[in-house]
């Protein structure tokens, strides 16, 4: 049995969502200059030459005004013992970091009432148990521009492979300008309702452009990548080839009855910070 | 070619922009989201004036991150203007003339300025670190109970936007993408 102090976490994710907030991944800002060399149509190539001098203004100011709502995925090993209380742990951890990096927060604590935290807590946070004696956290600040243009289908199981391309290009046509593109795209197929939009956002913690180990879904991330890329929205929705930088689909087993497709998308300023304790 | 054009707006001044052109604004911007627009129209509906000279205003739609010391505002890109669509027109009959934002608007809102003479600017969603530099001041006008959406008063220098839709009703949103799959096709 490992011990882990709970302060120990609240300074990781602290640090953690500053950085995630201010510093592009490096996957990410490859993606972006990839698709600046082959993009050909000029109002296009100009707005990715901008993205480019926007996450390189550094100076510690954000790279998106929308610091996002802290997601937080923690992959506990199961012979970890966690001295203090570990919900709180983050809490703190998001409080300070969106304090002392001077981000926005962005949560209000009733979806109804709307009134403002404050703090950006608390955090969205996702646990999962794993094997070992290691604590491995992530920190997806996420922006809701984006997050609001995100759609779930309980296909049916007739619907197929072809239902499934088609919700995804239609979710992507709805989205059009709105959610900051070049976009990244999660999809979360099978698995239940809340299951398959988990598989969605988890797919957009993925190294940019990876691939789904089984080559029949590893294809059909590279075809949806084309058709929405044929689409013309363009970045910005200005027309262009650059609609998203990547499809990443996530998959698992589901009911007989069933098809779920999620389709979680993400902006150019897909941020995203891994640590582990 | 890069229009220079300043806020507040005149009526002249809006019809000469058309749909895709490239603009360096400079001048005195309102910020306001949802929030606060919801206010300012409740205002509007009991008859009292808005906490800031409406005629000709240009209403950047941003919630920036709190400025670090020294610095005038923190990232200020644009949010999803949509969300602003249902009080929209009620501002534009006040006198609103521009409008900065990001993605899709609806009918109502593309009627409206269509009537009053208004424009809308994109700026580049997601660059809130680069439009960051382009505002020269920050002042506090009222709601400051919003955090990040109170009304702020913002002086800016050479703001790089793109008019997405013109006073005529042109979209840059359907006629760039038009034009660019038509010139996949050679057929421009
Ligand atoms: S969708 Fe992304 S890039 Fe656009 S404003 Fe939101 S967080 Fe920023």
């Amino acid at each position: 049995m490992r011990e882990i102090d709970a302060g120990l976490i609240a300074e990781a994710v602290a640090r953690m969502c500053v950085e995630a907030n201010v510093n592009l991944p490096e996957d990410v800002k490859g993606a972006i200059e990839a698709a600046r060399r082959e993009e050909k149509w000029p109002v296009a190539k100009n707005v990715l030459d901008r993205l480019v001098e926007n996450y390189s203004v550094g100076g510690g100011t954000p790279i998106c005004q929308d610091t996002g709502a802290a997601c937080v995925f923690l992959e506990v090993g199961q012979d970890v013992h966690i001295n203090g209380d570990l919900t709180e742990a983050v809490n703190e951890g998001v409080r300070r970091g969106y304090r002392e990096g001077y981000l926005r927060k962005s949560i209000v604590g009733d979806p109804l009432r709307r009134v403002n935290t404050g703090d950006n807590t608390p955090a969205m946070l996702y646990t999962e148990l794993v094997p070992g004696d290691k604590m491995k956290i992530t920190v997806a600040p996420k922006g809701f521009g984006s997050e609001n243009m995100s759609r779930i289908a309980m296909l049916k199981p007739s619907d197929g492979v072809e239902g499934v391309k088609k919700f995804i290009l239609e979710t992507v046509e709805l989205a059009g300008p709105n959610p900051c593109p070049p976009i990244v795209v999660g999809v979360g197929i099978g698995g239940t309702f809340d299951k398959c939009a988990l598989m969605a956002k988890k797919a957009l913690l993925r190294e940019m452009g990876s691939h789904h180990p089984d080559p029949f879904y590893a294809e059909l991330e590279g075809e949806m990548l084309e058709k929405i890329n044929a689409l013309g929205i363009g970045p910005q929705g200005f027309g262009g080839r650059t609609t998203a930088l990547a499809v990443h689909i996530e998959t698992m087993a589901t009911h007989i009855a069933g098809l779920p497709c999620a389709v979680n998308i993400n902006c150019h300023v897909t941020r995203h910070v891994t640590e582990v304790l | 070619m890069t229009k220079r054009v300043t806020a507040p707006l005149t009526k002249e001044a809006a019809a000469e922009l058309r749909a895709g052109d490239s603009v360096l604004l400079s001048g005195v911007v309102y910020t306001a989201r949802d929030a606060a627009h919801k206010r300012l129209c409740e205002l509007a509906a009991e008859g009292k004036p808005l906490p800031f000279p409406v005629e000709g205003s240009v209403i950047y739609y941003v919630g920036p991150t709190p400025a670090r010391p020294g610095q005038p505002i923190g990232s200020a890109g644009p949010t999803t203007s949509y969300r602003m669509d249902a009080y929209t027109p009620a501002l534009l009959r006040l006198g609103e003339l521009g409008m900065i934002g990001k993605g899709r608007r609806n009918g109502e809102v593309i009627a409206a300025m269509k009537e009053t003479g208004a424009v809308y600017f994109g700026a580049i969603g997601g660059a809130g670190a680069l439009l960051s530099r382009c505002v020269k001041s920050a002042e506090l006008v009222c709601y400051e109970d919003l955090g990040a959406e109170a009304v702020r008063r913002l002086e800016v220098e050479d703001m790089p936007l793109t008019v997405v839709i013109d006073s005529q009703g042109n979209n840059l949103y359907e006629t760039g993408r038009a034009d660019y799959l038509a010139s996949l096709k050679g057929i421009e």
